[in-house]
């Protein structure tokens, strides 16, 4: 990048817009790469390194482009990348690949077939992105851009016209015709929350004391979601435009973006587009020239959940812990160092600039009567294709799970879908085609969150994963207030018994009993909200806690301590394979003779279920029934060609 | 990497004069430079930047990223994050605990790993994941584990 000088008023910011798209020669070939933290963990590295020496040695390198882009939300295929000018999308690149893709797609513009996505149902090969079906039914207003960004470039952001919504707020608008705006596109919290931002801006705007602050929540602690964290890697300027303007409305003269440490490409890139941000004039004093100061400050979260909540997060922007306070006063009249604050989530604040630029008539267009606009979710678990998925308010659930999830894996059924994070509820079958909005969700015993969907078949064992989010919560507790301490704890201790065997009567009721008090009485919404997956799971799969407490079983064949391993002897082809893999030497048998486990060495780690060849099946897990006894020493033999076959299953 | 070179912690110390609120910015640097937050490294912040001991021990022991004691040579994280755990995490944490005879949060006596449990790594497409020295290991299998850590010495 040449030096570039400030600009000093929306005239400068159009001319550079032009220079930009001018300089590019669009026939140029030119290949994006996906460089989100999931592909990175996928090899991105490694395949970017690939392309600059493979382009080196054709002597390729000054006659095609390469961009390193934030993540394309197709996680599940990565790495990533597409080939412009004609769009053609290989998916699961790896190193090994380059070579072929250079000689091949580049120079002699033919298509490698191995490296298109496969549709397996209509056996179709799909050349371009926007055909895939993970792609086609999504509405990617807020995130769609990150494939055609460089987020360490700001040239990249201004040539797709980025900051033409802030130039235009800064010199054509009053801050409280953008606040009126802002209000009747109705744009609610992607935080979770889903309360008004125009509002949120409003009182913090007529809040008394100076100076006013403005927030960036991207702690985004929710395990399972990583929107938030894909737009801070991919596209962070969109998130500093949206900033900026909620300053100018509110009068904020300083900001703080708080993201989480285990962030670390998030961190770099915002440091990084801080940065060009100020020697671009779009940052600092007197921006774009209108007169209005601002400036931004990375505050480093350090792992804790809790710390997500706003008064908690503004603790810890303070310097102090970061534990809830009492919200008699509400942070946005008295937050940060007791002055008014406006905290908003990554997603909301990137979602500001394109109200402003389309107008709130065009967005509330889009989404349904409560819930306006798009939502970006982290489609994950047992979905076929995970990855991060953009929708209209108002998709349904299974049209997010099967037409752009493609459904479940494996042959399995479908038996819940998790949303809203550790605090939210888990949603069956039947009401896979409720709407997904805010108030839908609520109505459902769950809620929207920050838009975390986790999708489970049958072999997720429900009261287990109660358990877990319980567990988990209990860990991230700050200890404060008693009904949240208490009864996390004392919850946790009757679902680790249940899960254990261990269940008696009166449990359910009593879980009932501690959520209720949880529910009045915790003093932040982390113990509010807590017993959200305890009460939906007993509202929606009552039976599966009947069966742990009443019959000792589990359903599923997940609870360790209410399961056994088996191997059937009419099918066990005593090929070893268990027995050697068995960390425990629980298994006995030798060649030719049928393999039996010693439930006494079992230690249930299920080595030997997943070892055992697929076409044989013979270890299996049995639940709620004795182990059959093992068979006799004598008949364990498998005779020449035919196995010793007995009469009937030895069990059911 | 048992003893803290005060030098560095000053280097760090020297970076945040002069600010408001940054106590969890710099041991969060400490932290990363270090691995760990020793005593010493403590009375330090606490003597140059006239904050009483006590209110350091509240913040290090509150956040999960912080650790008061030293670490191994080798640091895995089992990612527990929701997805992970529905595919299996949870048998991946027992192999590696058996595996290495120590609870997660521990070290081994012999100093080579250090575990650590991790709510959610964000690359929930390769579930379960376990990291070590920062390189993914995705779609862990319990037979798997015992090949990636003989892969660390």
């Amino acid at each position: 990048m040449e030096e570039m000088p400030r600009l000093n008023s929306k005239d400068d910011l159009n001319q550079l817009r032009r220079k930009i798209v001018g300089q590019r020669d669009l026939n140029m070939p030119f290949i994006t790469l996906c460089s989100g933290t999931a592909c990175h963990a996928t090899g991105s590295d490694d395949v970017a390194a690939a392309i600059e020496a493979e382009l080196k040695k054709q002597d390729l390198t000054e006659k095609v482009g390469v961009r390193r882009t934030g993540c394309h939300g197709f996680c599940e295929r990565g790495p990533i990348i597409v080939i412009y000018p004609e769009e053609i999308c290989y998916l699961n690149v790896t190193p090994e690949d380059v070579p072929e893709i250079i000689s091949k797609t580049i120079k002699e513009k033919q298509i490698i077939d191995r490296l298109l996505y496969f549709n397996s149902e209509t056996g179709e090969r799909m050349v371009h992105e926007h055909d895939i079906p993970f792609y086609k039914y999504q509405t990617r207003l807020v995130f769609g851009d990150n494939l055609r960004i460089d987020p360490t470039n700001i040239e990249d952001y201004i040539a797709l016209g980025g900051y033409r919504a802030l130039a235009m707020v800064l010199h054509e608008m009053t801050p409280e015709e953008v606040l009126e705006e802002m209000k009747r596109a109705n744009l609610r919290g992607r935080g979770g929350g889903g309360f008004p931002t125009g509002r949120k801006w409003e009182t913090t705007r007529n809040a008394s004391g100076e100076p006013k602050y403005v927030i960036v929540n991207c702690d985004e602690g929710d395990p399972g979601a990583y929107m938030d964290r894909s737009i801070m890697e991919g596209n962070p300027h969109r998130v500093l435009e949206g900033l900026t303007i909620a300053a100018y409305v509110i009068g904020a003269h300083l900001g703080f973006v708080y993201v989480r440490q285990e962030y670390p490409l998030a961190v770099s890139n915002l440091a990084i587009a801080l940065e060009q941000a100020k020697e671009y004039g779009l940052l600092g004093e007197d921006i774009l020239g209108s007169g209005f100061e601002f400036d931004v400050k990375v505050h480093r979260g350090a792992g804790a959940f809790v710390s997500g909540e706003s008064s908690a997060l503004m603790n810890a922007i303070e310097g102090k812990v970061g534990e809830p306070r009492p919200k008699y006063i509400h942070t946005s009249e008295r937050g940060v160092w007791d002055k008014p604050s406006n905290l908003n989530n990554v997603e909301t604040y990137a979602t500001v600039p394109l109200i402003l630029e389309k107008g709130a008539d065009w967005f509330t267009s889009i989404g349904t009567e409560g819930s306006k606009g798009t939502k970006i979710f982290s489609l994950v678990g047992k979905v076929n294709n995970t990855g991060l998925v953009e929708v209209p308010m108002g998709t349904t659930l299974r049209d997010i799970i099967y037409k752009i999830g493609g459904g479940i894996g494996g042959g399995k059924k479908f038996k819940g879908v998790q949303t809203g994070g550790p605090s939210g509820g888990i949603i069956p079958e039947q009401y896979l085609d409720t709407p997904v909005d805010f108030d839908e969700l609520t109505k459902l015993g769950s809620m929207m969150g920050s838009g975390g969907m986790i999708v489970m078949d049958e072999d997720t064992c429900i009261v287990d994963l109660a358990r877990y989010f319980v567990d988990f919560l209990c860990d991230e507790s700050c200890g404060k207030c008693i009904p949240c301490r208490e009864g996390l704890k004392h919850m946790r201790e009757i679902l680790e018994d249940i899960v254990a065997g261990r269940g008696k009567e009166g449990d359910i009721e009593l879980l009932k009993e501690i959520a209720g008090v949880m529910k009045k009485a915790s003093l932040c919404a982390l113990g509010t909200t807590a017993a959200n997956p305890v009460l939906s799971t007993i509202r929606y799969f009552g039976d599966e806690y009947e069966a742990h407490i009443k019959e000792k079983r589990c359903p599923a064949l997940v609870c360790k301590d209410l399961i056994s391993y088996y191997i059937d002897p009419e099918k066990c082809i005593a090929c070893l394979k268990c027995l050697k893999n068995c960390p425990e030497g629980a298994i006995e048998g030798e060649k030719n003779k049928t393999h039996v486990i010693d439930q006494s060495k079992c230690v249930k780690c299920g080595i030997c279920f997943d070892v055992c060849p697929p076409k044989v099946g013979a270890v299996t897990k049995i639940s709620g029934v004795p182990v059959p006894p093992p068979v006799p020493e004598e008949e364990r033999e498998i005779r020449k060609g035919k196995k010793n076959r007995r009469r009937g299953g030895r069990w059911q | 990497m048992a003893e803290i070179d005060l030098k560095g912690v000053d280097e760090i110390i020297d970076r945040y004069k002069g600010e408001e609120g940054v106590l969890i910015q710099l041991l969060l640097d400490i932290q990363n430079e270090f691995y760990w937050i020793s005593p010493e490294a403590i009375a330090r912040i606490s003597d140059k930047m006239r904050i009483p001991k006590s209110q350091i021990y509240r913040i290090a022991t509150f956040y999960k990223a912080m650790s008061l004691k030293p670490v191994g040579r080798h640091i895995i994280q089992v990612c527990l994050g929701t997805a992970c755990q529905i595919r299996g995490a949870p048998k991946i944490m027992d192999r590696v605990e058996e595996n290495l005879k120590i609870k997660e949060g521990a070290t081994t006596p012999d100093m080579r790993f250090s575990l650590r449990r991790v709510n959610c790594l964000g690359c929930c497409a390769m579930g379960p994941v376990i990291v070590v020295d920062g390189k993914y290991h995705g779609k862990v299998t319990p037979v798997k584990v015992k090949d990636i850590l003989e892969q660390y010495e």
